[in-house]
């Protein structure tokens, strides 16, 4: 009966982390907002980094409404996408050192997505965290908080619907 | 619409001098009584989906989210300033890989603090819907 050792913490991270670099690093539109992702274990935040491209009124100066709904569905996808692939991440049954954008499984598709802008974006970066409320075969619900200064006073909050790609489609 | 040159003038002046709308290429086409046509061209940083060359939804976003904000501030009421109170978008299909999409908004009823609105995005045909939104959006300087 032995037991197999764990494996080393520098295995776990490059693996983890090879694969969440192939789920985002593909997508020009991610890059053009400047989002990046942390990861601590499974979890993810979702950054913002701020720039004037992003500004959209300024005169107080304000984030634009747009770049903040971006933010968030593009935080609440890539949360779906991550739970989808981590399973297969941890297991073997898929290999992050070779997942590139082309073979990477097809990512959801968002059916709606509903923002409430609770405070003006400020001019500085912001940080989004999703939770997956509810993950069927075909459909899954999403819910994420986005904030600035303080995590307990979010400007803006969103809940998305995702059609759930086909196995093997 | 189109009767009121000036009005669209200085809607497309102001719309076009702000930062993200400039860095997407917003352009406005038409502003009416509470009612404004916007659209954005495609460019390959807006991607979403590099192995379709599909836009992302969040850049049909914030077309939507300007085109709604431009509606309300073109309504007779006059409003001075406008911010997105909320915004619902219902995707019904993938825009057209290489096709500007464009966005037409009408701002259907005001109260003295709130503005209704809704709007549609195509790329090119307006019968066939990339996308459609509902939104509120507040509303200041209304003289009551």
């Amino acid at each position: 009966m032995s037991r197999r050792p764990p494996e080393p913490v520098q295995v776990v991270k490059q693996r983890r982390d090879a694969a969440l670099r192939a789920l985002v690093e593909g997508i020009p539109y991610v890059r053009f907002l400047n989002i990046s992702f942390e990861r601590h274990g499974d979890e993810l935040t979702s950054v913002l980094g701020y720039h004037e491209a992003l500004i959209g009124n300024p005169a107080l100066p304000a984030l634009h409404g747009g770049v903040t709904a971006a933010f968030l569905e593009t935080a609440a996808l890539i949360e779906l996408g991550w739970q989808m692939i981590w399973e297969e991440i941890e297991s073997g049954a898929l290999d992050p050192a070779s997942l590139t954008p082309e073979t990477m499984p097809r990512m959801p598709k968002t059916i709606d997505f509903t923002i409430d802008y609770l405070r003006t974006g400020l001019p500085r970066d912001a940080y989004a965290r999703a939770r997956v409320n509810r993950s069927g075969r075909r459909y899954a619900s999403v819910h994420v908080e986005a904030w600035q200064d303080n995590r307990t006073r979010p400007f803006a909050q969103g809940t998305g619907h995702f059609l759930m790609p086909l196995p093997d489609g | 619409m189109s009767d009121q040159p000036s009005r669209r003038d200085l809607a497309r002046q102001f719309i076009e001098a702000l930062p993200h709308c400039r860095a997407l290429s917003m352009a406005v086409e038409d502003v009416g009584d509470g009612e404004a046509v916007m659209s954005m061209p495609y460019r390959e940083n807006l991607v979403g989906d590099p192995s379709t060359g599909v836009i992302h939804g969040g850049a049909v976003s914030a077309l939507m989210d300007t085109c709604g904000g431009t509606a309300v501030m073109a309504h007779p009421a006059g409003p001075t300033s406008t911010a997105t109170l909320d915004l619902r978008i219902d995707y019904m299909r993938a825009a057209t890989p290489g096709k500007a999409v464009t966005a037409r908004a009408v701002c259907y009823h005001v109260t003295r603090s709130v503005a209704f609105v809704r709007a549609v995005a195509h790329d090119g045909d307006p019968e066939d819907p990339v996308a459609t939104a509902t939104g509120a959006f507040t509303l200041s300087g209304i003289r009551s």
